[in-house]
């Protein structure tokens, strides 16, 4: 089959910064206006007054994080509004040495998906470790919120800096 | 069921490289011209055209399949774009096949192409959008973060070193080094090679990772009837599925993919394969990270959850093993661009089951294999089951 692959002419890096070819760039702007809606609007609401909301189906009886107005499983609307607590387990989690644009941090990021108490099993959200020594996460690991200050908060998932190990 | 039976009766690619001095109306019309020429077809005779390509976001260009179309073939033709993310390469296929099974058509040309290169400073970017803009964004994420938190999950529920899962990327860059488009092929690479590579986001290391490329696949599809006048070596679309997990990714399962286990069951059931470890002879499941071929020969049920390491460990899935695996390189080995990625698995099934493959040939005259593609926000399973 080697007749039927075309010998694409490959740039290098050196090529393409030395301006050896001709390109262009091009930036874009753009900005949007998001409405959040009912539950992720108070789900924000929550997280500037310092607590987690999630919401509860009375079908599947599921506790959902974040809080939604339906159940994607049950397909019909959820029923309650339910404080869980600001505590939980670390599912999995990462020691992340790269940002978005490939440029390299001396020390990691640890992003984390973190279960919840009080909401149902398997109802993780994803934030940061902080206050921990990346050699010392591990799976399972109990945390806890770590809260801005109640002055700084500003209705965003940033509201909790990050989770510390308890 | 009522549906034509379709074949795959030519394929051809581009070669597979990290920035192309051609555009990507040129690579297609490049794999499209090598997939005409295999079977002797010419545009005249295709009925119409599926495209996939990945997000617009790679090209800065909105509506790109518009764009491409004219390097696909599709001028003046019906037309239309396959895009579920990563997933696209092995979904247009299955749309290329439901064009003809239907029996709206005769003949379709499906053509996959991507240029991720465009995208400055790196291809990430691109994806910094999928993360919720209202609870995960302002975290500020990037899309590594996805995959090292699914491949920790998957380490941690079944015990595994980061040696059990190198191995995936040494059988797939070697496999490579046979591959005449490869971009990653490397004969000689070892374990400490992919152990010693530079950590990005543990477990997540360079060589554990498939990187950016430019390239484009295409295939001739057609009806029975019109595939037995083209060729005497036709390779049927046997079963095609695919299913989509919740978008709340934190809330699934993240050590198994059970979007994957339905795409798969739904195109096992329409191949009539009823017993996947016996019936399938060769896989080309999804490889963009080393864990991620584990985690699918899993969820093509093809292994027992958490066995695919130790089955890969004792060389059942190399070559010449029990049930050869990205015999191709896959995406870790021939390169990774997004749709074209897919597709280049659907070509090796392709040339493996009509015994084209050259010096990759899985020994043993393999009669069925199944292909694989995963993605969208990490939720997506997208299968398609060929035999001969």
């Amino acid at each position: 089959m080697e007749h039927l692959v075309y010998p694409t002419k490959g740039l290098s890096e050196e090529a393409f910064a030395q301006h050896q070819v001709l390109f262009e760039t091009w930036q874009v702007k753009a900005e949007y206006a998001w409405d959040t809606g009912v539950a992720i609007g108070k789900y924000l609401d929550g997280l500037k007054n310092g607590r987690l909301i999630g919401r509860r189906c009375f079908k599947c009886r599921r506790v959902l994080v974040p809080p939604r107005m339906f159940c994607e499983s049950c397909f019909r609307p959820t029923d309650e509004w339910v404080d869980v607590q600001d505590s939980g387990v670390v599912k999995t989690f990462s020691l992340c040495y790269v940002r978005w644009d490939m440029t390299r941090l001396k020390e990691p990021e640890i992003p984390a998906v973190i279960d919840l108490d009080g909401a149902s099993r398997g109802m993780g959200i994803m934030h940061k470790l902080g206050e921990v020594d990346p050699k010392a996460v591990k799976v399972g690991m109990k945390v806890k919120a770590v809260w801005k200050p109640a002055e700084q908060r500003e209705g965003s998932i940033t509201d909790i800096a990050y989770f510390k190990p308890i | 069921m009522g549906m034509r039976r379709v074949a795959v009766v030519g394929a051809g690619m581009t070669k597979f490289v990290r920035r192309a001095q051609e555009t990507g109306r040129e690579l297609a019309w490049e794999a499209v011209s090598k997939a005409l020429e295999s079977c002797e077809m010419s545009l005249e005779q295709i009925d119409c055209v599926v495209m996939g390509t990945a997000p617009d976001a790679f090209d800065g260009v909105h509506m790109k399949s518009e764009w491409l179309s004219d390097g696909a073939g599709a001028w003046g033709k019906p037309y239309m774009r396959g895009y579920v993310g990563g997933g696209t390469g092995v979904f247009a296929p299955a749309q290329g096949w439901y064009h003809i099974a239907s029996g709206l058509f005769d003949t379709c040309l499906v053509v996959c192409e991507e240029k991720m290169s465009p995208t400055q400073p790196h291809p990430q970017a691109a994806f910094n959008s999928i993360f919720d803009n209202f609870t995960e964004r302002a975290l500020g994420p990037n899309l590594l973060w996805i995959f090292a938190l699914e491949m920790n999950a998957y380490m941690s529920r079944y015990g595994l070193k980061k040696e059990d899962i190198a191995q995936v990327a040494v059988k797939n860059k070697r496999n490579a080094a046979d591959h005449p488009a490869s971009l990653l092929g490397d004969a000689k690479i070892t374990v400490q090679d992919i152990l010693n590579s530079e950590v990005m986001a543990w477990p997540v290391q360079r060589l554990d990772v498939s990187p950016v490329t430019d390239g484009a696949v295409a295939l001739v599809l057609a009806s029975d009837t019109v595939a037995r006048r083209v060729t005497s070596k036709p390779v049927w679309i046997e079963g095609v599925g695919w299913c989509l997990d919740t978008a709340y990714w934190t809330n699934r399962d993240l050590s198994y993919p059970i979007y994957v286990e339905e795409a798969a069951r739904r195109a096992y059931k329409m191949a009539g394969v009823t017993e996947p470890r016996k019936q399938i002879n060769i896989a080309e499941p999804y490889d963009p990270f080393d864990y991620k071929e584990l985690h699918h020969l899993e969820g093509l049920l093809l292994f027992e959850k958490g066995k695919a390491p130790e089955a890969t460990a004792l060389g059942v899935t190399q070559r010449n093993g029990d049930l050869p695996v990205c015999p191709s390189g896959g995406l870790l080995g021939v390169g990774n661009p997004i749709a074209a990625a897919g597709l280049m698995k659907i070509a090796e099934l392709f040339w493996q089951l009509r015994g084209e493959a050259g010096r990759r040939q899985v020994p043993g005259d393999p009669r069925r294999g199944v292909a694989q593609a995963w993605g969208d926000l990490m939720q997506v399973g997208t299968v398609v089951v060929m035999g001969k």
